[in-house]
């Protein structure tokens, strides 16, 4: 057996103030300075710890956000003078499609690298869409489940990226044909380029040492040099239509590059087959109205080994006026190649929308065999997704002021937790291997049609619209 | 008590009666939260006009004293009482009164309980009676935008059998099966979850069952042992065998009346049971008889069930240690969840329990919560609808939990097909838990429910939580008995599997498909 794949981790706290969702709690006049809140009533200490807090203040803007929503206090005072709110600050955060609960959970994973747990049962909506619209399914009693996160059983995440062929040709114990070549990553994540309006000066090379110590790729610009050239086999270097080319000796180190797709594109794999032959081709296409059918025509050609689907960063198509969301566009791609009988022979990576690591979980089930993502590795870094990225505009998370290790341990860590979620999803669904994952749809189950065949069948049509 | 088989007897202690009645139980807090906040200006001069026109007791002024003391906000019904002529907003010479919405309604509960539900939960756990109508709470379901929170039940103009309170019967009966074994009847189509202690706290597993033995129904031990103190309700309670199999001995199992079969919960399904270190109390570590202060998991699956087969042993083992026991299987709700109930059927238990993945009251990966196994609503039918074609319907108990939090829910899954329910949050409601979600951290539960350290066990006394779930169960009750009389139903049975007394408010609701 392969060694266990693990991610060493350590806690990186935060460099700014956290901004929790319960923040405000108001004073109003006619306090008793009975001090029940402070000594009695706050079971977390927060008056105290906000006290020391205020005392040591060093930024104007940091206000203490730390209180956990109990109640408790506004219950027990005296003068019932207390009032607790949802902070405003923490409902601005993201946007409608990466939530402040996402961010949130994403920050605490950064910091802590574990699983998020909480008591009291689930809180949110019945379902939703895109992700939110299926259930992975679990295993029970006939079918086991697999104990991995406490690492009893081993669950493996890792995947290969290439070419594969439909049968080996043998003549005796010799393979006819040469294998292509295969690219194997220990999770199925690829980190995909960071969008041009977060540019930040050491961002890629946070990114670098992150994919190097947790063994994944990182999808960069031709301009990037790395800082360590040990780390070029972390890097797969994206050529865009009008990129400058990769300097022959660096690209030779790499073992995948990504290329826009272009009428010339298969040109440009020979170009760069005939510089490194056993570098794997990934060839990006953009999830426009046409991007589906051409990410298909391109899977049934012979010299495409990988296909890399992007969607925009809320998952849903681009430039379409009523956009389809990518766990769809997926699976439309992935069934058209099954019935074109050649889903085995092509790697799809799928990006876009990717916020949770449930999303990967449900991106190879609709049919990815991995996905990219980049927005969650900045949101790592405490960046509030404000938009504000532009030259003269303050950043409330000060990301142009991190520092690289902090960057990277955070990264990593929270890497580390969506691997061990993975772990976690699958150890319920009874599998032992996420490539066993890709397109098993029958390890989930989805809103419409668990809908169609309970409520459907006593209620009649669902309207529209809904 | 000579029927009871020898094995059994030599486990009996004298069983403790509860009394069935409803007493007032107010919040163990200073201040109740209010829906509305009445604010009184400096303009105010004090003529009293607010406190008699009033009808609900918001303003007070203590006999000798000019000047008013702090509202009641709690009892404020707001600006609709501008239509019953009783606004003290209106009525006050001065202008100097306003009444706004609380802002901090909007901090308080979630999609799955909104502000409206826990505060109507807490009165009715105060009362033992719906809130009064004036409050406007919607107490029936929560705000979530599917299953329970979209179905409603038509409710014909007239109902078409006239029927007094008493005439209406809601118990169920939890052994379907001519085994021998005991009929057991419940008054109330319900019973409580498992909580283990650990996980809760020793109040709130006592309250739990006084509360069982009052309304002759169960309660179950959860996971973590059968606490001695637990053993004057042994009649009334289930324990449960979990794949951690912390506690179990066989002399524990010779106790109950039900034995329980743990292979999957509703929170986590698929993922076993998890206390985290800083609950694991030294108190805990004894009773579970583990090492202090370590993280305890319950692994999943049972490493010895691979089968139906597998099962079958484990309920053998049960039924010959246990010759009065009736079996109760819980699972959760994979898509294949209608053939394990068909399996666990076959081999030998009485309770089929569906766990659906909304419930839960312990600590869970957030990761499991919202993504791992289907809804219940969608499982109640599927499992039902199995049974029937298998021709097995009458002879299991059909018992779903997971998300149900008001009698209305309880009336849902039993019109889509269940027999009875079983509920947690709901009763952790009751007793003042306001889902900050905390139960898992640190010392654990903030509000003293869902703790195990001592100081925060404090904050609870028995004979409060016991009443207040006595309380609760007495008004579900009323708005279940109320709902059947509507329905003219004579008993809840009757409504079992009446799908065509429900309709879906996202559906044409006419020609199904």
């Amino acid at each position: 057996m392969p060694e266990k794949y693990h991610i060493k981790t350590q806690p990186v706290p935060p460099r700014r103030p956290r901004i929790g969702k319960h923040g405000v709690v108001e004073w109003r006049e006619d306090c008793a300075r009975c001090h029940n809140c402070v000594k009695k009533a706050c079971v977390y200490d927060r008056y105290k710890q906000e006290a020391d807090y205020i005392r040591n203040l060093s930024d104007v803007d940091a206000l203490f956000f730390e209180c956990m929503g109990c109640f408790s206090c506004v219950q027990d005072c005296t003068k019932g003078i207390l009032c607790l709110s949802i902070n405003p600050a923490y409902e601005k955060l993201g946007n409608h499609y990466w939530k402040p609960d996402i961010i949130k959970t994403t920050w605490l994973q950064a910091e802590t690298a574990k699983i998020p747990v909480s008591g009291a049962g689930y809180r949110g909506p019945f379902s939703g869409l895109g992700f939110d619209s299926m259930w992975t399914d679990m295993s029970e009693i006939v079918r086991p489940t697999r104990d991995g996160i406490h690492g009893r059983e081993y669950i493996s995440t890792s995947v290969d990226i290439g070419r594969k062929p439909p049968f080996l040709a043998l003549n005796g114990d010799q393979a006819v044909a040469k294998l292509p070549p295969l690219v194997s990553i220990p999770m199925p994540l690829i980190i995909d380029l960071s969008s041009p309006t977060h540019t930040l000066p050491q961002l890629d090379a946070i990114i670098e040492q992150t994919a190097a110590d947790t063994g994944l790729i990182a999808i960069m610009d031709s301009r990037y040099r790395p800082v360590d050239d040990a780390n070029l086999e972390h890097i797969a270097f994206y050529l865009g239509s009008d990129s400058p080319p990769v300097p022959k000796a660096a690209l030779r180190k790499t073992r995948l590059v990504e290329v826009a797709d272009s009428p010339a594109v298969m040109e440009r794999i020979k170009e760069i087959k005939s510089i490194h032959p056993e570098i794997v081709v990934s060839i990006r296409v953009e999830l426009t109205a046409a991007g589906i059918g051409r990410a298909i025509e391109l899977a049934g050609l012979e010299a495409v080994e990988v296909v890399h689907v992007v969607a925009d960063s809320k998952g849903n198509e681009l430039t379409a006026q009523k956009p389809r969301f990518v766990k769809d566009m997926i699976r439309q791609i992935h069934t058209a190649l099954i019935e074109k009988g050649i889903r085995d022979e092509i790697t799809l990576m799928a990006g876009g929308g990717i916020a949770l690591p449930e999303h990967v979980a449900k991106a190879i089930i609709c049919g990815a065999d991995l996905v990219t993502i980049n927005l969650p590795l900045l949101i790592a870094l405490e960046c509030h997704l404000c938009d504000n990225c532009q030259p003269g505009m303050p950043c409330p998370a000060r990301l142009e002021k991190i520092d690289f290790k902090y960057g990277v341990g955070r990264m990593t860590n929270l890497i580390a937790a969506w691997h061990d979620q993975l772990i976690e999803v699958m150890g319920a669904m009874g599998m032992r291997e996420v490539r066993r994952l890709r397109g098993d749809v029958g390890r989930a189950m989805f809103f419409e049609n668990l809908e169609e065949e309970t409520f459907g069948k006593l209620f009649g049509f669902r309207k529209e619209g809904l | 008590m000579n029927t009871l088989p020898e094995n059994t007897l030599k486990t009996r202690v004298p069983q403790e009666e509860v009394e069935r009645v409803v007493k007032p139980a107010p919040s163990r807090y200073r201040n109740e939260i209010a829906k509305y906040i009445v604010h009184r200006s400096l303009d105010c001069q004090r003529c009293g006009k607010c406190v008699e026109v009033c009808s609900h007791e918001v303003h007070v002024r203590k006999p000798g004293f000019e000047y008013f003391g702090e509202p009641n906000h709690h009892l404020c019904i707001g600006p609709a009482c501008a239509k019953n002529g009783h606004y003290c907003v209106t009525h006050c010479p001065q202008g100097a009164l306003q009444i706004r919405e609380n802002p901090m309604f909007k901090a308080l509960g979630d999609f799955r309980w909104p502000a409206d539900l826990i505060l109507a939960t807490w009165k009715m756990a105060e009362t033992g009676d719906l809130p009064s109508e004036a409050y406007d709470y919607n107490y029936e379901c929560g705000n979530s935008g599917g299953g329970f929170d979209r179905l409603r039940f038509k409710f014909p103009d007239r109902p078409p059998v006239k029927l007094t309170e008493d005439q209406i019967d809601t118990s169920i009966s939890l052994n379907k099966r001519a085994d021998g074994r005991p009929k057991i009847k419940i008054d109330v189509p319900w019973y409580g979850g498992g909580m283990s202690f650990g996980s809760v706290s020793n109040v709130t597993q006592l309250s739990k069952a006084r509360a069982a033995v009052a309304w002759n129904t169960f309660t179950c031990t959860g996971e973590g042992g059968y606490m001695e103190r637990m053993r004057p309700y042994d009649d009334h309670m289930i324990t449960q065998v979990a794949t951690g199999l912390f506690g179990v001995r066989e002399e524990t199992i010779q106790r109950v009346p039900i034995v329980e079969f743990k292979y999957a919960q509703g929170a986590k399904p698929g993922l076993g049971g998890h206390l985290l270190g800083d609950k694991n109390t030294p108190a805990v570590a004894k009773m579970r008889e583990t090492v202090l202060g370590i993280s305890l998991f319950s692994p999943f699956p049972f490493h010895s069930v691979y089968s139906i087969e597998d099962h079958m042993k484990h309920i053998d083992w049960v039924k010959h240690v246990n010759r009065r026991a009736l079996i109760s299987t819980k699972v959760s709700t994979p898509t294949d969840v209608d053939m394990v109930a068909v399996g666990s059927y076959s081999a030998g238990t009485h309770i089929v329990h569906i766990d659906g993945g909304y419930g839960g009251t312990g600590a869970a990966p957030d990761i499991a919560k919202k993504n791992i196994a289907m809804p219940i609503e969608y499982a109640i039918g599927k499992v039902h609808n199995f049974l029937t074609d298998e021709g097995v319907r009458d002879k299991v108990t059909l018992i779903a939990s997971g998300g149900i939090r008001s009698a209305h829910d309880i009336a849902k899954a039993i019109a889509l097909g269940a027999d009875g329910v079983v509920i947690g949050t709901a009763e952790l409601v009751a007793l003042g838990c306001v889902r900050c979600s905390l139960c898992a951290s640190g010392r654990g539960c903030p509000r003293g429910i869902a703790t195990t350290d001592p100081e925060l066990c404090g904050k609870m006394d028995l004979d409060w939580g016991t009443q207040r779930l006595i309380n609760l169960y007495s008004a579900w009750r009323k708005v279940l008995v109320g709902i059947l009389q509507r329905l003219g139903l004579r008993s809840v049975s009757e409504l079992r599997g009446r799908t065509d007394l429900l309709m879906h408010l996202d559906y044409t609701n006419e020609g199904a498909s």
